[in-house]
């Protein structure tokens, strides 16, 4: 008898030992599939970062994500009027209900992105991973893709800078735009500099994530509530799109 | 007649061998972090990169820009990390810093540091 009862014991503590572990190792082989690209691989469409802002949580007069875009990327905040701006704060009021709203405007990485169509040299690009970027190197400063964006997402950069960030390099004559922080992805953080801001601010209205991983919060969140693209019309399937608006 | 001409056509190569190999004008450079510690090696052999530095650097940027791919031996970054002054953090500034030093000499445009911060990041841990 106290043989049997010892034998279940033994067999409880190693089955909840065998479960615990079938537990956690699937969560983190999935974790490993789904974010972490080993240095030296390229980047791959099988992410495609997004960013869902619900205007309802963005309050007016926080400017918190366009200062903290500014630090994160060495701009200059706007001091003169040719200044770039790479995310910029948006007050909207409907005609019809006088319902205000606010939320933040920048680039909002097309799927089919106009302003790649119309690029001469090649300088404007989109990754693999949906994050649409200028390469400076290739830019010749025509200006036709800040034209060709309906959402005037992008700056070019008219005075002489100095004291770049490293990891941001930018210079006059090129055009450029929000790169999602692509030196903070590269390097495995999975945070912008607006988010973060947004969220220390107790605001939480910018949600970044791979709307390619079903499992991923932001691939949860436009499954679950409706979200909509600015100017959905065009059908270029932006990867930034807004709840509330 | 023939055994002269040989003798000052050697004379004058023995003469621009020297002159590229070392000279008054050769630059003495602030070769930054190297200087002091022996222990710190360039990526690849010197004369090696002293050619052909430019290439490595054009193959890594499209790699970087258009693949993601960071954290190479050949950054740019890399470069300004050990090459920049241990006086003032810079590849720039006077002609003894690195960049700017030789790239006078060789009378070849930089423009990397149009765009690129010709400064060391200097982080919390470095400065102290």
């Amino acid at each position: 008898m106290s043989g049997t009862n010892l034998d279940r014991r033994d067999f409880l503590t190693k089955s909840s030992v065998a479960v615990a572990g079938l537990a956690i190792a699937p969560g983190m082989v999935f974790y490993d599939m789904a974010q972490a690209r080993p240095a030296g691989e390229a980047v791959s469409s099988k992410v495609r970062w997004g960013m869902l802002i619900d205007s309802t949580k963005c309050e007016t007069g926080c400017n918190d994500c366009v200062t903290a875009c500014s630090t994160e990327n060495g701009l200059s905040g706007g001091v003169k009027s040719t200044d770039s701006q790479w995310i910029r704060k948006v007050e909207l009021k409907d005609l019809r209900t006088s319902r205000m709203s606010s939320l933040p405007m920048l680039c909002q990485h097309c799927e089919h992105p106009p302003c790649v169509d119309v690029c001469p040299t090649g300088a404007s690009f989109k990754r693999a991973d949906g994050i649409v970027l200028v390469d400076r190197h290739l830019c010749i400063g025509c200006r036709y893709c800040m034209m060709a964006c309906p959402y005037k997402a992008r700056s070019f950069v008219h005075e002489p800078l100095t004291d770049q960030k490293t990891e941001v390099p930018r210079g006059k004559g090129c055009v450029e735009s929000c790169t999602l922080c692509v030196h903070r992805l590269d390097k495995g953080q999975e945070t912008t500099a607006c988010q973060d801001a947004c969220t220390k601010a107790g605001h939480n209205a910018i949600l970044f994530g791979n709307l390619n991983d079903p499992e991923s919060e932001i691939a949860k969140r436009i499954r679950s509530v409706a979200s909509a693209q600015v100017r959905a019309d065009l059908g270029l399937n932006p990867g930034v799109q807004y709840e509330g608006i | 007649m023939a055994i002269r001409l040989t003798a000052i056509l050697f004379s004058v190569f023995f003469a621009a061998s020297a002159l590229a190999a070392e000279s008054a004008a050769t630059p003495k450079l602030d070769i930054g972090k190297g200087a002091s510690d022996a222990s710190v090696q360039c990526v690849e052999d010197p004369k090696i990169m002293r050619k052909v530095h430019m290439n490595y650097l054009m193959h890594q940027r499209d790699e970087t820009v258009h693949k993601g791919i960071r954290g190479s031996k050949y950054s740019l970054a890399g470069c300004v990390d050990c090459h920049a002054s241990l006086k003032d953090n810079s590849v720039l500034g006077s002609s003894d810093h690195f960049c700017q030093g030789c790239h006078e000499y060789a009378a070849v445009k930089l423009d990397c540091f149009e765009c690129h911060t010709s400064k060391r990041k200097v982080t919390a841990e470095v400065s102290k």
